[in-house]
């Protein structure tokens, strides 16, 4: 079979998701100007101990072979290694994406010593200036910390995770470095804007000559490195990159936000593409398999303005979330199409029409002041 | 390693491998890949290893005709070479 017939396959839908990601909790000790989810803040509806392990014995069920847990920020659940335990324990790895704030030495050594464990530390900027500026203040130092705890430990690869946007770009053979200075996998995704990054997005996303700069250099170094299903839209620029070529959602990927609502992938929080939630009969097997939502997006879609456009087999009309969050059509280009085919379309929907992300725990914003320095 | 008619072969013990339409998707926990198993056909062949001494007697048992074995020959030494299967070990 050959490489297309199976992306035919998996657009038909899977019988269990292999991308499928759970977010534990909203709540954060940080506060990334393009957090997906908008954490911050814990939700008080959020999955007691129970209840997730409830989900862990689906997702054993239904032979879902490992899942990646985000956030918020994890390891702010105090049961957070009791549940890694628990799915170890099940069969189902995990990789899990963090910032590294409680990764010290004992966390490092602890995860060292477990199995099926791999972890993804975020890292938007190889130095604090450009880093810090998207993820705050002491973040830079915070994941470097971790990193520098878990080669101690000798965790083995872990990865590092970076969000490319207008201001490290021109980073991207400095993360390559960095990741082989620690013996990391250096994983490069796509800015959508999603949560928060629906606000920050416009400012933050690379320019079409940048969205070249991109392709090129994976097109040089894309085997090493991990890019999931961030950049099928950039293969209208020519040869396809490595990665998963097609949108998954609902039909290979999905999201577990914090209090069980599954949606069609982690990108787009909001009431329509929410299938239902985990608390429901019949579980999450059930969402799967049967809900409305999922099963229309295992339908053949229609690929509208895009139908005339010569690379739409290689891009695919680009990322459902990107457009809806853009105000964009669904069946039409990616707002960043290479062709610059959505630039038309973009200028005419004024933010404030855009759909709004679904929910919002961000921190109530509180003015910190500085202390003003003695005598002035 | 290419395989043959008479190699002795399991599923890698750090494989799972789980059903779907078009055949299975296998993950092989160690190095985290994971891999389609193509045809509904491979899959009974793959995973009734175990209970036959050789590939040759699988196919049969499996009830896969001769014509057909040079392509399940080929199937199972990519399958090899990414760790889906390997040669049995020997125990007791
Ligand atoms: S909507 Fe975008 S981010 Fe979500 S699965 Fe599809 S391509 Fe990926
Ligand atoms: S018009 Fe559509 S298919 Fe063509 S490059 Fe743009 S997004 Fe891709």
């Amino acid at each position: 079979m050959s490489a297309k017939s199976l992306v035919e396959e998996m657009k038909r839908g899977l019988d269990a998701p292999i991308c499928l990601t759970w977010e534990l909790t909203y709540a954060c000790n940080l506060q990334c100007v393009h957090c997906l989810s908008s954490s911050g803040q814990r939700d008080e509806r959020e999955l007691s101990t129970d209840e997730a392990k409830k989900i862990l014995d689906d997702l054993r069920d239904l032979q879902v072979f490992y899942i990646n847990i985000g956030g918020g920020e994890p390891m702010v659940r105090r049961d957070f290694f009791e549940l890694l335990e628990y799915s170890v324990s099940n069969g189902i790895g995990v990789k899990f994406s963090t910032n590294g704030a409680f990764i010290d030495e004992e966390k490092a050594q602890r995860l060292a010593s477990m199995d099926y464990i791999d972890i993804q530390i975020s890292l938007d900027g190889v130095d604090a200036a450009t880093n810090d500026a998207v993820r705050g203040e002491g973040s830079h130092a915070m994941a470097i910390r971790a990193m520098d705890n878990l080669k101690a430990a000798n965790f083995g690869q872990f990865k590092i995770s970076v969000v490319v946007t207008r201001h490290n770009v021109s980073q991207l053979d400095q993360f390559k470095a960095l990741a082989d200075f620690y013996g990391a996998q250096l994983r490069i995704t796509r800015l959508r804007p999603a949560g928060r990054g629906a606000d920050t997005w416009h400012e933050l996303h690379p320019t079409n000559a940048q969205q070249r700069e991109i392709y090129d250099w994976l097109l040089k170094h894309g085997e090493n490195v991990l890019t999931g299903d961030s950049f099928f839209h950039l293969n209208a620029f020519g040869e396809a990159l490595p990665g998963l070529n097609m949108c998954g959602a609902g039909r290979v990927v999905c999201l577990i936000d914090p209090i069980g609502d599954v949606y069609a992938c982690p990108f787009v929080i909001h009431d329509e593409f929410k299938a239902g939630n985990v608390r429901d009969e019949g579980g999450f097997a059930k969402v799967w398999k049967k809900s409305d939502l999922f099963l229309s997006l295992r339908e053949p879609q229609s690929a509208g303005a895009c139908a005339s456009c010569g690379a739409f087999d290689a891009c695919q009309g680009g990322c459902m979330a990107a457009k809806f969050f853009t105000g964009l059509p669904l069946d039409g280009p990616d707002p960043e199409c290479v062709a610059g085919d959505a630039d038309e379309a973009l200028s005419v929907v004024t933010r404030s029409s855009a759909p709004k992300p679904g929910m919002d725990h961000s921190k109530p914003i509180t003015l910190t002041r500085k202390k003003l320095p003695v005598g002035a | 390693m290419t395989v043959a008619l008479a190699s002795v072969l399991e599923i890698h013990p750090q494989v799972a491998v789980r059903p779907e339409a078009f055949g299975a998707l296998a993950y092989h926990y160690g190095n985290r890949r994971l891999i389609f198993l193509k045809h509904p056909d491979v899959v009974t062949v793959v995973q009734a290893l175990h209970d036959h001494p050789d590939v040759q007697s699988t196919l049969s048992a499996c009830g896969v005709t001769q014509d057909r074995w040079p392509s399940f020959i080929a199937a199972l030494t990519s399958l090899e070479t990414s760790e889906v299967v390997r040669e049995r070990e020997i125990t007791g």
